[in-house]
Formats: structure tokens, sequence, C-alpha cells
């Protein structure tokens, strides 16, 4: 009992080191938030085009069913945006649809926005109060959804695209999801 | 006193609940208001962690303020406006979350923590306490008592040692 008791201190020590060095080792980011919507059917919203921006308007719900599709969160004052924009053009041209969720920005801005650093997406809503963004759990921008043919979420990124975090996550999903 | 008064005022001001609440955000419908008061406490922004969004002055956290109130408006209860956000951002944007299997040790653990101490004072404690029992009753030993007779002799054959305070 005795001996128990003197050991106890040391026995904590190590569990409690061993709590510590696993989630250093583990790499885990504490401001990650799980999503609570991975693997449910995208949320109801009908978002209305951005203006000034040449092609399609905007979309919604029934725009992401038929075939796999790919949701960007992006806005013209997002500079993380912007670096991940080549990534994103990368996906439309690989044939992949893409669509974008202006996300709280104005209008002419995004347009213009969207002249100078090319445009991917085969729609654009414009979300200007960030009501939608809501609608789909988002934190901030950029974040970027696959969502599956049947209109699903399928997986969520929050911040932005890397070429690794695109070869690692992303092209394996979209393949198994037939893309 | 009227200083101390003033003093203690100023003290207790900065500590007044100071929400993030901007005043076009406000319901005309006090109730209203105040549930929606109510309900913003209980959750989370999600992008500043241990703010609760009618704290936080994130841009998200206003949405999040505004939502709230426009459910209620609709007419919702507040727990079916918890429901709405817990959808979207799960558990996480509940700052006391439902007791589930996965919540258990977020509810139980520190209260378990507590009682292993308490338990663990108590043992220590009765350990000492049966430790000094037993020597506190130990007789002396032969040659202890020949000492302390020896000693008792020198001091002057039993007659009381004087102490300091005493008239010679």
């Amino acid at each position: 009992m005795r001996r128990w008791l003197f050991f106890a201190p040391v026995g904590l020590f190590v569990v409690l080191g061993g709590v510590f060095l696993s989630q250093l080792l583990l790499g885990r980011d504490p401001s990650h938030i799980p999503s609570a919507l991975v693997d449910r059917p995208v949320p109801e919203f009908v978002l209305p085009g951005v203006e000034g921006r040449d092609g399609p308007a905007g979309f919604a719900t029934a725009d992401l069913q038929g075939s796999l599709s790919i949701v960007n969160v992006f806005a013209s004052w997002c500079v993380p945006c912007l670096a991940e924009h080549p990534l994103i053009s990368g996906l439309s041209e690989d044939g992949y649809r893409v669509f974008g969720i202006n996300h709280r920005d104005k209008d002419a801005e995004a347009a213009a926005w969207l002249r100078r650093h090319g445009d991917p997406y085969t729609g654009v809503g414009a979300d200007r109060d960030a009501r939608i963004s809501v609608e789909w759990g988002v934190t901030g921008v950029p974040e970027t959804f696959i969502v599956d043919a049947a209109g699903v979420i399928r997986y969520k990124h929050v911040g932005p695209l890397t070429p690794q975090l695109l070869e690692d996550e992303f092209m394996p999903r979209i393949r198994a999801l037939g893309g | 006193m009227r200083r101390l008064a003033v003093l203690l005022l100023l003290l207790w001001l900065p500590a007044w609940p100071a929400g993030a609440v901007e005043p076009d955000e406000v319901l005309a419908d006090p109730a209203l208001e105040d549930r929606a008061r109510e309900i913003s406490k209980e959750l989370r922004c999600v992008v500043c962690q241990n703010q609760s969004i009618d704290d936080s002055n994130a841009e998200i956290a206003r949405d999040m303020r505004l939502l709230v109130r426009e459910r209620l408006v609709e007419g919702d209860t507040d727990d079916q406006v918890v429901d709405f956000m817990v959808a979207r951002y799960g558990e996480y944007v509940r700052f006391s979350p439902t007791i589930r299997f996965e919540t258990l040790p977020l509810w139980f653990g520190p209260p378990a923590l507590v009682l292993v101490v308490v338990l663990a004072i108590v043992m220590v404690y009765r350990a000492q306490q049966n430790r000094s029992a037993h020597e506190g009753v130990r007789p002396l030993s032969a040659a202890e008592r020949a000492r302390l007779d020896a000693l008792v002799e020198k001091l002057g054959g039993g007659e009381k040692p004087r102490s300091q305070g005493d008239p010679p």
C-alpha cells in the first residue's frame, strides 16, 4: 500500500506525459472542428449570380445533383483564396464541375477579381451576407467541399488547398466517387 | 467612504457583462431579445473557440446572432434554434454538450478526478494517523526508563524544575 503511493506520482507523470506527447506527435490542430455536414445532403439554398460576371448566373441545391461537383467558398478580399486559385482552376481544366460561393463580397470586386485571375467556376453564387455560408457550416474562407452525384457532401477542407493536399486528400476521394 | 464607493463602482463596472450585440441586431420584442441573448450565451463562436457568440465580435458570430434572432422571429423554440446550429456546426457549438457516450469524460471526468484526489488524501491521512497512534503509546524500554530516572535524579530528585517566570 505504502509502496504503491510512493510510485503514484511517477505513474501519473508517465500517463500525463504520454497524453501530451501523443497530442504533440499526432500534430492535430486544436482549432480544427469536425464538420457536422460530411455525409449529409447539401443544404437547401438558392444563390443569385455575381453581378458583372460573365457566364451563367448563380446556383442552387438542384445544380449539385447528377454529377460530382466541387464547391469552393472564396472572396476577392481573401489572400489564401488567391493562393489556391490556380489549383481550383486546374480542377476545372481537368473537367470537374466547380461551383463558387462568393463569401461576404462586393459583386463588382468579385467580378473584377474573376476577370483578373481567371474564372474556373461553372456557377458562382453571391453570398453577400454569408447567410448561405452558415447553412454550409462555413467558418471562414477559403473552404472546399466535395459533393457526390447524389448531392451528398463527402469531404470538407478548411483553409487553402495545396498541391500536396490535392494529391493526398482530394484526388483519391474524387476518384473513389467515380468523378 | 464615498471614495471607497466610487472605487468599488469603478472596479465593478468592467465586470458588467458586455455582450458584442450591436444596436442594429436587437429585436423590437424584449421577450424575444432576452431569449436570443440566453441562446447566444450557450453557443460557441466557431472561430474563436472560447467565446460565446454573445461575447464575440467576429463577423461569423454576428451572422450566427442574426440567424438566432431570425429563427426566433419565425417562431422556433429555444431548443429548435440550438438544434439548427448543431446541425450545421456540430456538437462543438454547444457550450454544454448533451450527455452522450462521447461526452461522458467531459461531464464526469473532473468530478471523478476530484473524487480520486479526495480518496488519496483520506488514505494518506489515515495511514499517517495509524502510524502516529502506534508510536504514541509505545512504552519506554528499560534503558530509556533508566536514563530518564538518572536525569530526574540529577535535576533534584523529582522536584519540579523551576521555570523562568517564577520568583527566586
